[in-house]
């Protein structure tokens, strides 16, 4: 896909519009991974996940049926895609009531930011903090 | 003070074992309108919103905060607010107003706006706004699938039963949580195991249900709980910016979720503020929209007495579906717990999702008999899916279920049973027995089933989690076990965390691993003629509920053997013996049809008739009419011929009357319309009765029993024998004369009784 053109409705559902599109982390398109595949070890639960391309495709696509909201944490995601399944824990148990202070969550948005590139999540998490402020 | 009888035997009716409350603004009890709920406003300045509700950027509690960040359109806010809300409540009942226009208006109002739009609708328009507002064109359902022993085998039957009724989505949960991963694992193997596809999810503790999810062990969550006041969601030990976060953090795995919340939870928690519920509602409803969920479980959910205890209760559940729908939500609308001790009132309020259709009409159909609901029982379990199927086919309505036989039923849980069973022991797991699997075919609930081990099943499913193993296991373990198709499509749904496309909103999987969502499925409902259509399939398909016979094969074969055929003699002329009484049977009597409604035989009937007559000392005789099959004509036509004026008519089916020559047709000195309460000794006194007629003596007439049920019991048996005895008039022919049975002559045996 060219960087101009965005993905809309008409491009869903990816599996059947665009069914190379998709690829696992390690690189598998769609039709790779079979029970053959499995079977032989070339397929691990590892590879079976989405990607942050793919999910900015999904954004796009529900942003052209008007679910900003939705591309949004799509987009999030994205960011959060490459980031450990413990540290995505961490920083949701920071997030929540009395866990965290202020100081930490800053702490944390400038980790996800500096560290990953998750601008949109550091921001979230700031937001977070700010909320805190009161 | 004393009550009538009547009044006790109301107060014994499972109704009034349901609690029903005043409204108490104060403390929350109350749907819409608490005096202490704010008034629509917004304010924005420089593409932010300052002012929400009655209260200024700097008096914002956090929910506020988040909802005027991201759940608002501040570019279409203040255009939406000038609004008239009696005039978007218009909109959404109006055809000519898509959607689509609709949802855009939506994305610029505050809760207290969009509680004032939705409180001037009734009930019908509600559901005729939900029918055009919920995101996915095709309805689906959700079931729920648990038993109190946590029994693999039945677990796995059950989800295979689920999907082979068509559920789209399963939902277990545990009674001990360290059983999450065995359950999880069950119902996906069972989910699998027939035709169809279902996703499956474990409601367990956020982190687990997490890992249950990463390991590919379950396709969706949706216990992310949210709340319409700060220290509701306090104690529900999240804010919006962690559910927000946890929501994003499943969609960065490719993970399905959606959010749950409903009316009554602040109230239950203590934590109203005073506001009415559907205002907190529709706060939790656009925290939900402002994280980005694609969808949300709601409906009251765990807490639907309680709205329900309160005026406008059942109509406040159906505005909190509606208002998720028009916040362009996926919406599964809870009927998920028990809504009333009363069967009528379930019912009743099952309708209100169910006729317009949601996109899961129930956020667990309770799959086994409610004793077995860990989640405490659904509105309808397993013992009420028949109904449900009728109620389908009754209003021509897509409940997202398909009436299955019992053998394709039989034959997906043994596979399920058996996938499960392979799989435990092809990954070392403690053994699921051939007793357990047999059981788990034909148990009624788990207390059929043999008790496990739960030390050794706790213990493997530990070491499970703790090796790691997870969905690709599951596919290996399922393939070198000889169940390549269970494989095959297990592994479909791990594939899906791939493409993404099931985190687009409404998303359904179908069997082959397709995904169907408001992207592609949108509801596009503007009138008649649009939107979801039953196709002529589906519609075959609902009508098609096992037990529905086929009328041109009931009653249509040749009598039994065991009735007599009765013998003409020629054509019938006026008697003149004044003891004379005319026994007028109709068209297909004794010939293409030989008993009653009842099951008696003809010739049983006549027996007891002519016995009757002859009792009185009167003279039967035997008259067939074949012009006409009504029963008040036949018994016209008899007595035209009748020596004393007097004659019994009586159809096939049983019906009899008794008339007179000089009455008017259609009228008659007694009529005995419901033939399936008429015993042999009815018709016996039936006989006597006419001879007294004729000897011009005073009678009593016929007593019979009233059964209530005998109409809704016959009324198709007696429509199809009719059908038959009409099919035999000959028009115009004349009556015929017949010979008595043997045992209705003088002498025989009918005489001695």
């Amino acid at each position: 896909m060219s960087a101009e053109k965005l993905f809309t409705a008409a491009d869903y559902p990816l599996a059947e519009k665009h069914p190379y599109a998709p690829r696992t982390p390690s690189g598998l398109t769609l039709d790779q991974i079979t029970l053959d595949a499995v079977m032989a070890g070339r397929v691990q639960i590892e590879d079976l996940r989405v990607t942050p391309e793919v999910l900015e495709w999904q954004a796009q696509m529900a942003e052209s049926a008007g679910r900003s909201q939705l591309a949004e944490n799509l987009r999030r995601a994205a960011e959060l895609a490459v980031i450990p399944a413990d540290k995505i824990l961490a920083i949701y148990q920071a997030l929540r009531p009395g866990r965290a202070t202020r100081e930490v969550l800053y702490c944390t948005a400038d980790e996800l930011e500096s560290c990953y590139g998750a601008k949109r999540c550091a921001r979230f998490v700031r937001d977070a903090a700010d909320a805190m402020r009161r | 003070m004393p009550v009538s009888r009547r009044a006790e035997a109301r107060a014994r009716r499972p109704i009034n074992r349901d609690s029903i409350i005043r409204e108490w603004p104060e403390t929350g009890l109350i749907l819409f309108h608490s005096p202490f709920d704010p008034r629509p406003q917004v304010s924005v300045e420089n593409g932010r919103i300052t002012r929400l509700d009655g209260k200024g950027e700097g008096d914002f509690d956090s929910i506020d905060r988040f909802i005027a960040r991201y759940a608002i359109d501040p570019a279409r806010a203040e255009e939406g607010m000038a609004l008239d809300s009696l005039a978007i409540a218009r909109m959404l009942v109006d055809v000519n107003v898509p959607r689509a226009a609709v949802a855009r208006i939506f994305t610029g109002l505050t809760p207290a706006k969009i509680m004032d739009v939705v409180s001037r609708l009734n009930v019908v328009e509600m559901m005729v706004a939900l029918q055009k507002m919920r995101a996915r064109r095709t309805p689906a359902n959700q079931a729920h699938v648990t038993n109190r022993k946590e029994n693999p085998a039945l677990l796995a039957a059950d989800a295979a039963e689920a999907v082979e009724r068509g559920f789209a989505e399963l939902e277990t949960t545990v009674g001990v949580s360290r059983y999450a991963p065995l359950s999880a694992m069950a119902i996906l193997i069972g989910s699998q195991a027939g035709r169809g596809s279902a996703l499956t999810q474990c409601a367990v503790e956020e982190a687990l249900g997490l890992r249950l999810a990463l390991l590919g062990l379950t396709s969706y969550a949706e216990t992310l709980s949210v709340y319409g006041t700060e220290s509701a969601f306090r104690d529900g030990d999240d804010t919006p910016w962690s559910k927000a976060f946890l929501a994003s953090a499943y969609a960065s795995r490719g993970i399905k979720v959606r959010f749950t919340s409903g009316t009554g939870s602040e109230a239950l928690m203590g934590h109203s503020e005073g506001k009415s519920m559907i205002y907190l509602e529709t706060r939790c409803l656009m925290a939900i929209k402002g994280a980005g969920s694609q969808g949300v479980q709601n409906g009251s959910i765990s807490c639907i007495a309680l709205p329900e205890s309160l005026p406008g209760g059942v109509r406040g559940v159906l505005a909190e579906n509606l208002i998720a729908a028009l916040l362009d939500l996926e919406v599964a609308s809870g009927n998920d717990a028990m809504a009333s001790h009363s069967e009528i009132r379930k019912a009743a309020k099952l309708m209100l999702q169910f006729l317009p259709g949601t996109d899961f009409i129930f956020s667990g159909y309770s799959l086994m008999p409610r004793e077995d609901n860990l989640f405490g029982g659904g509105n309808f379990d397993g013992e009420d899916l028949d109904d449900y199927n009728i109620l389908q086919r009754d209003m021509l309505a897509d409940g997202g279920v398909r009436p299955a036989c019992e053998d394709e039923i039989l034959e997906a849980r043994r596979r399920g049973a058996q996938a499960v069973q392979a799989v435990f022991d092809e990954l070392g797991l403690p053994p699921v027995s051939n007793e357990e699997v047999e059981t788990a075919v034909h148990a009624r609930s788990s207390a059929d089933m043999p008790d496990r081990d739960v030390v050794a099943d706790l213990r493997g499913a530990e070491e499970f989690l703790s090796q790691g193993r997870n969905g690709v296991d599951i596919v290996r373990a399922l393939a070198r076990r000889g169940f390549p198709e269970i494989a095959r499509k297990v592994l479909a749904i791990q594939k899906l965390r791939v493409s993404g496309d099931y985190l687009q909103t409404a998303a359904v999987v179908l069997p082959d691993g397709r995904v169907v969502s408001a992207l592609n499925d949108p509801n596009e409902y503007q009138g008649p003629g649009t939107g979801y259509q039953l196709s002529p399939e589906r519609e075959q398909e609902i009508a098609s509920v096992p037990q529905a016979r086929d009328p041109r094969a009931e009653r249509c074969a040749v009598p039994s053997a065991q009735g007599a055929r009765l013998e003409p003699a020629g054509e019938a002329r006026p008697g003149n013996d004044p003891r004379e009484i005319v026994i007028a049977v109709g068209p297909a009597f004794g010939a293409e049809l030989d008993s009653t409604l009842l099951g008696l035989l003809h010739e049983d009937v006549l027996e007891a008739l002519t016995a009757g007559i002859r009792q009185e000392g009167c003279s039967p005789r035997l008259v067939k009419i074949r012009a006409t099959s009504d029963c008040g004509f036949i018994g016209y036509t008899g007595a035209q011929l009748s020596g004393s004026g007097i004659a019994i008519g009586i159809q096939s089916k049983g019906t009899v009357v008794i008339h007179r020559k000089d009455l008017e047709p259609l009228n008659n000195l007694e009529l005995f319309p419901q033939a399936p309460n008429l015993t042999l000794a009815s018709y016996r006194v039936i006989g006597r009765n006419a001879a007294k007629y004729a000897k011009g003596e005073a009678v009593l007439p016929v007593p019979v029993e009233i059964d209530n049920m005998a109409r809704l019991k016959y009324i198709v048996d007696a429509t199809l024998m009719h059908l038959r005895e009409t099919g035999q008039v000959v028009a115009g022919a004349a009556p015929l004369e017949l010979r008595l049975p043997l045992g209705c002559t003088e002498g025989g045996p009918g005489h001695e009784r």
